[in-house]
């Protein structure tokens, strides 16, 4: 229902009809495009072809797994109706999250929030920590957070380091996080706190809808498609995605969420540093033959410590933390034994000295005399002289509990991504928490004004969402049911469609210009099987879409082939090769008055002119008896070339828009 | 480690240890130490302004110095220490032996 005037209706009842009538049409779409992709694959693939054949029955293949995710999607869609009523004691701090963005921006959405009926205390999170922030919002009445000492020197983690650092300055039970430029409704927390009844619901999501956006929509803003049926159907397997902002979260899950991280975290760190603690000190054993027996034989008590730590590693039955600090107090008694040798030599030369001192003309030199206190605090970690020794050194520092690596050693949103929210929603899946999907619009949103920041942010989203793929693959992950692996999977099969675009793109041009022909026939047996499937999936579309303004959408998944393929390129060599994500270079100032970015575009723009040239030169060919193929097969690669057309046209509306209004006034936001 | 030496006179040498002064590095002071007295230069100054740290075998090392030094009818004397070595010297009430100069000029000066 986003888009048009009837979002901001309640809730209808729920429609059991529709879910009959959307099942029949999921299971009528899928057994036809079985048959059909079964039948290129084992009747009509032109193997003789096989660099364009293959690619483009791979690419038919993609399609079909991609129609039965959205059919599993689709299978249990969940229509919710009205909320429960919140508990009025609940306690809730509203978080409005900024980096860069415009003071007033920031402020519009800041005073929004503390207008929020339901009881809360509202907080600026500025990870700017611009001065004027801070003093707008105290004159607003509204809390200000910023990073605190911890965080300097240390990775930032991006937005949910700032999630991250406000959850441990606050204390309310719910947070309930906004983009910078996501006004709120008054009424949004009585609307969606009611879910939380359920002691097991840990976030409730609401769309993100913009108001900054024509009807038209040339950016494809809005997406009606995934806030509602998409995001309803998810619901139905308690997969509902957190999409980081016009959330509410409960801090209890969020927290045990960064618990277990932690725990995972120290275990794993421990266990790596100790299995490969052996050539550690095999290099300690080497640079201590040059120091004497004393430091080989505090480096074999080391060695003996490790062995302990890593039997009481595996028994389980002894705590992280008694198992570094055993470990700790074992390798200060070796240091311990060195720090007496050290004195006990340095007290014989003192009194050696002494004897000599009756000749002459010094102080008389009074050796040392240690207490305990002295003793243990010279055998420390801090003054060991075992820690000379750097491969000790580096040992002991990493059998620590307190992930020195890390501003907070708790870190309840996720960082393993640039879309912390993905990933943090999947581990609270994996833990048995619940999410819901609240679908009413409850904050209005500004979306991206030009082409170069909308591109930026898609970037961003694939990037981040096969990051996680790669990362915390949710068809192997813990704790998921089948249909929440399914749900997850199903979003990030979704942006690699890139590649299969090109098959689809390439495969009419080759044939219309050298008779290359990927399959066998174009004729009555490809369009018997083909045409069925075609139709009946629009069908399924027309009636989950209906009322929607979808296509925006169909048309951006595929002619934003060139960024699904920088996106998966850029996320695997991030993940395997720890290489950035680099970015979009995006111009500064909004374009409107300047020419239109067709430099943001080009692939498409050339996949254009082939297709157009491609369908000209075919025609051309076959009225002059050039062409090997049928009229039935000129016609279906037109028609081909067409829906592709139609589908990338799309570029050019929004490389050539302007923004909703004439005037330049509203802000631009920048995530 | 690096030791930077600078001679001041005939028999007076500055023995300038730069970083962490550990068993790792003790041999060499140790060793450094002997030259210079065998070369006459019987007084040293161990000048700590730029060592950052000290351990117990650092502050053996100091000591076997002085022995040296002494031996051979001279003395070591320990200017300008940082924070850490001042803290570990008052530890070990080895700063009573070695008491530590503000300048390297001082360290023979005040005797």
């Amino acid at each position: 229902m986003t888009g048009n005037a009837s979002s901001v209706r309640r809730h209808r009842a729920p429609k059991a009809a529709n879910r009959v009538v959307v099942r029949i049409l999921v299971i009528l779409t899928l057994s036809l495009g079985v048959n059909y992709v079964v039948w290129r694959w084992f009747e009509s693939v032109s193997w003789n072809v096989w660099w364009i054949a293959v690619p483009l029955v791979l690419a038919e293949t993609y399609s079909l797994v991609d129609a039965f995710l959205f059919g599993i999607t689709m299978w249990r869609i969940k229509e919710r109706g009205e909320p429960p009523t919140p508990d009025p004691d609940a306690t809730v701090d509203v978080f409005v999250t900024t980096y860069n963005e415009p003071v007033d921006l920031v402020m519009t959405t800041a005073r929004a929030a503390r207008d929020i009926r339901f009881p809360h205390r509202t907080w600026v999170l500025d990870d700017g920590a611009r001065p004027d922030m801070a003093a707008a919002a105290a004159e607003a009445g509204i809390g200000y957070v910023t990073r605190d000492a911890n965080w300097e020197n240390m990775p930032r983690h991006a937005k949910a380091g700032n999630l991250n650092n406000a959850l441990m300055q606050t204390e309310g039970e719910f947070l309930l996080i906004l983009d910078a430029d996501q006004i709120p409704d008054p009424q949004i927390l009585d609307r969606v706190l009611g879910w939380f009844r359920d002691p097991d619901v840990a976030v409730v999501q609401t769309p993100q809808f913009f108001t900054n956006v024509t009807a038209a929509d040339p950016l494809g803003s809005q997406a009606p498609l995934f806030y509602g049926p998409i995001q309803k159907g998810k619901d139905g397997w308690n997969a509902a995605f957190f999409c980081g902002s016009n959330a509410v979260l409960r801090r209890e899950a969020l927290m045990q969420l960064g618990l277990v991280g932690y725990v995972k975290q120290v275990e794993r760190s421990i266990a790596q540093i100790l299995r490969t603690a052996d050539s550690l000190l095999d290099t300690a054993e080497r640079e201590a033959r040059d120091h004497g027996p004393e430091v080989l034989r505090a480096v074999d008590a080391v060695r003996t410590a490790v062995g302990l730590a890593r039997t009481e590693m595996r028994s389980r039955d002894t705590s992280l933390s008694e198992v570094t600090y055993r470990f700790r107090q074992r390798v200060d008694e070796a240091s311990r034994g060195l720090v007496e040798a050290d004195i006990a030599a340095l007290t014989r030369d003192l009194e050696e000295l002494g004897e000599l001192e009756t000749y002459g003309r010094h102080a008389r030199p009074v050796p040392p005399v240690l207490d305990e206190v002295a003793l243990a605090r010279l055998s420390h970690r801090e003054l060991s002289p075992l820690a000379a020794l750097s491969s000790v050194r580096t040992l002991v520092d990493a059998v620590d509990v307190s992930r020195p690596d890390e501003a907070q050693p708790v870190m309840p949103m996720a960082t393993l991504s640039v879309t912390e929210d993905m990933a943090t929603a999947m581990r609270l899946h994996g833990m048995g928490w619940k999410s819901v999907y609240h679908h009413e619009n409850l904050a209005h949103g500004l979306a991206p004004e030009d082409l170069g920041t909308m591109l930026h942010q898609r970037l961003r989203w694939a990037q981040g969402t096969l990051q996680v793929m790669l990362k915390e693959n949710p068809l192997v992950q813990k704790g998921l049911s089948a249909g929440q692996r399914l749900m997850y999977f199903a979003t990030m099969w979704s942006y690699l469609s890139g590649f299969f675009a090109l098959a689809y793109l390439a495969a009419p041009v080759f044939f219309l210009c050298f008779d290359v022909r990927p399959v066998v026939s174009y004729g009555p047996d490809f369009l018997v099987r083909l045409v069925p499937y075609l139709v009946l999936n629009q069908l399924l579309f027309l009636v989950i879409g209906y009322g929607r303004r979808t296509w925006r959408g169909t048309q951006y998944s595929l002619a934003l082939f060139p960024l699904w393929i920088r996106a998966a390129w850029t996320a695997c060599a991030n993940v395997w090769f720890g290489r950035p994500l680099g970015f979009v270079v995006t111009p500064k100032t909004k374009q409107a008055r300047t020419r239109p970015p067709w430099r943001l575009v080009w692939p498409q723009l050339t996949a254009m002119a082939l297709l157009a040239l491609a369908a000209v030169v075919g025609t051309v060919r076959y009225l002059l008896g050039a062409a090997e193929f049928t009229l039935l097969s000129l016609g279906v690669n037109l028609v081909w070339v067409v829906f592709d057309l139609v589908i990338l046209s799309v570029v050019i509306s929004a490389a050539t828009y302007t923004g909703p209004e004439a005037d330049d006034e509203q802000p631009t936001p920048t995530t | 480690m690096n030791f930077g030496t600078e001679h001041l006179d005939d028999d007076t040498a500055v023995v300038t240890p730069q970083g962490r002064l550990t068993m790792v590095s003790t041999a060499g002071l140790r060793n450094l130490i002997g030259e210079l007295v065998e070369g006459g230069r019987v007084h040293i100054v161990v000048d700590l302004a730029a060592t950052d740290f000290i351990d117990s075998s650092g502050l053996g090392a100091l000591v076997g110095g002085l022995k040296t030094a002494r031996q051979a009818g001279g003395d070591l004397r320990i200017a300008r220490p940082t924070e850490q070595v001042r803290t570990v010297l008052q530890l070990t009430n080895l700063d009573r032996v070695l008491r530590p100069a503000a300048s390297v000029r001082d360290a023979f000066g005040a005797t």
